[in-house]
């Protein structure tokens, strides 16, 4: 006789609440599953009524403005400079800034640097795609060697545009850095992985134990043009040799 | 009673913005105005404010933006390419309607121009809004009282209708010591920071987002039309500008600043020679006194304008004169040396005013 099977409802996991959806991102677009991600973390630690987005200028915005928390977003390249200072006048709110890898990288680095040398009580999330995803995937301080792109028609050549730049690995020697690590969203297990390290991530800040970033490696099927599971295998075969995954610093206590 | 001290601009400033009630100051240094900081630097850790040396004016300006989120007042000064530099982010503020507070002490010229000497070479610059087709106020004392008292008057016209607001002095008047009375002024009630960022465990569970984004705005003409509605208000309401011995005058004097000092003193001195001479100075550069201007120019008859630069407040004196009287002008070739220390004498605006007679 067959034995029946109990049908139990049991939650898993809690979906995340938004303040509006869908969130329109391209499809095949891995910023939406990093926002959930953000979203679970936030809620899971419950901190949702103390935290504070500060978006930026470009695709990683669309996702800030979802997010049911108290949010400013537009300018492209400062968000740490403001982040910075909101921290400073309302140190009991929890603040992080969501930037792109062209603002982390390219227009906001000065900011950025000097950010994790003041060792603010923040935390940075970024959102590496390799390019430019809202101008239409220009060449990226994060772009591949050999990458094509609208300003590197030939691909990225090192004598004309130099190496890509790693933000985490340039951070993580500061003094000032509490936290750096990167991770990616492409495979399940590769997901909880991210999910673990941001949330240690936030964590630093509630410690008060300095500047924290997490940087997620994200596909950009619009802008490389190959298919959403082909972008999948791009990343697995050529951006994880060129961004190693893991932590680069992890500080358990002040000095 | 209140306190009567000896004050440079510069300091004034500082203390304005204290007695205001602002506790957080971003900056970056840049001659001639960087006593502000060195100020706010020794006394706002006092208080349990916030001072920050940023990486330069562009971050200044963003962490100004940052303070102002939460709602509390902040405040930046720097001076001329540093407002430059700050461009961008005083039009992110504006569009997100954060108010805040900018003081530029004037240096001389273009380029990196020249820190160590007097110019007000900024006016165009600063009185025809940010890029995206926006003003924001400006007000220009011209004594150390005066700044103390517009200081604070910034921070009000800020909070009231929620706009950045300026406060441009130059390198005389930030560098001079007069007496000033120590005092908070009232200009009356604000509206509540309702739209301040603090976490929605501190709203009540209302949860906001600023954009700056005018492309993500499904109403443009709605959005312009708020922001003209703002201005309209701003110029009904708040526009300020001073006359002396205008009443009877058959000549006026026009000047903001530092000039407007040299005019009055040749006023008297024209006054001595039998001269109806007046001086007629716009506080607020914009919105500009246009019709007050136009009334005190059609009642003089002739009108000078005296600032040093190559010409900006002038262009504004023409366009609200409507041509109903002859505008002169006296600028930076009125020197009194080549060199970057010279300046505009009474002496030399007292000449021009018996040649134009």
């Amino acid at each position: 006789m067959s034995q029946k099977t109990a049908i139990t409802k049991k939650l898993i996991c809690k979906r995340p609440t938004f303040r509006m959806l869908p969130l329109g991102f391209c499809s095949g677009c891995h910023y939406g599953i990093i926002y959930r991600l953000l979203d679970e973390v936030i809620e899971e630690m419950g901190i949702k009524g103390d935290a504070i987005c500060i978006g930026g200028g470009g695709c990683s915005m669309i996702g800030a403005m979802a997010m049911d928390i108290d949010t400013f977003g537009g300018p492209h390249g400062p968000g740490t400079a403001i982040a910075s200072a909101l921290k400073r006048v309302s140190p009991n709110a929890f603040i992080f800034a969501v930037q792109g890898d062209g603002e982390q990288g390219a227009i906001g680095l000065g900011s950025f640097v000097a950010t994790a040398a003041r060792g603010e009580n923040i935390t940075v999330i970024t959102m590496n795609n390799a390019c430019y995803g809202m101008t239409g995937g220009q060449l990226a301080p994060t772009t591949l060697l050999g990458m094509v792109t609208p300003t590197t028609p030939e691909g990225r050549e090192q004598v004309m545009s130099g190496y890509p730049m790693h933000g985490p690995e340039l951070v993580a020697p500061l003094k000032g850095v509490a936290y750096a690590a990167r991770g990616t969203v492409h495979t399940p297990a590769n997901r909880q992985k991210s999910k673990k390290m941001l949330k240690t991530a936030f964590q630093k800040q509630q410690q008060q134990l300095g500047f924290g970033v997490f940087e997620f490696l994200s596909a950009c099927p619009t802008n490389w043009k190959i298919s959403p599971t082909d972008c999948i295998q791009f990343i697995e075969e050529k951006m994880l040799p060129e961004f190693p995954l893991g932590q680069f610093k992890n500080i358990e206590r002040k000095e | 009673m209140t306190e009567r001290i000896l004050s440079t601009g510069n300091d004034a400033v500082a203390r304005a913005a204290i007695y205001a009630g602002c506790k957080n100051y971003f900056g970056y240094p840049i001659t001639p105005q960087s006593e502000i900081a060195h100020y706010m630097a020794r006394e706002l850790p006092k208080m349990g404010g916030c001072f920050l040396q940023s990486e330069g004016e562009y971050a200044a300006a963003y962490m100004l933006l940052g303070a102002a989120l939460s709602g509390q007042r902040a405040f930046t000064s720097t001076s001329s390419p540093g407002v430059a530099l700050m461009q961008e982010p005083l039009s992110m503020m504006i569009t997100a309607e954060i108010p805040a507070v900018i003081v530029d002490t004037q240096r001389l010229g273009p380029g990196t121009g020249t820190g160590g000497q007097q110019g007000q070479t900024d006016y165009s610059f600063v009185t025809r809004g940010v890029y995206g087709g926006i003003h924001y106020p400006v007000l220009a004392p011209y004594s150390v009282s005066e700044i103390f008292e517009l200081v604070q008057l910034a921070f009000h016209i800020a909070d009231k209708y929620r706009v950045v607001t300026m406060v441009l002095t130059d390198f005389i008047l930030g560098r001079m010591t007069e007496y000033m009375e120590l005092k908070t002024f009232d200009f009356g009630p604000l509206p509540e920071k309702d739209w301040a960022l603090k976490g929605k465990d501190r709203k009540g569970g209302r949860t906001d987002f600023l954009l700056t984004v005018t492309g993500m705005m499904l109403d443009i003409p709605g959005f312009f039309a708020h922001q003209q509605e703002k201005s309209n208000r701003i110029i009904d309401s708040e526009t300020r500008y001073e006359t002396y011995k205008a009443e009877d005058a058959d000549f006026l004097i026009v000047g903001y600043g530092y000039a407007a000092r040299a005019s009055k003193r040749a006023v008297n001195m024209a006054r001595d020679q039998g001269i109806k001479a007046g001086l007629f100075r716009p506080i607020t550069l914009w919105p500009f006194p246009k019709e007050a201007m136009k009334r005190e120019a059609l009642k003089s008859g002739k009108v000078l304008v005296v600032e040093d630069s190559p010409g900006g407040l002038v262009e504004d004196v023409k366009l609200a004169v409507e041509g109903v009287s002859p505008v002169h002008f006296l600028g930076i070739q009125a020197r009194h040396t080549a060199s970057p220390e010279g300046l505009i004498f009474p002496e030399r605006i007292l000449q021009e005013v018996r040649e134009l007679l």
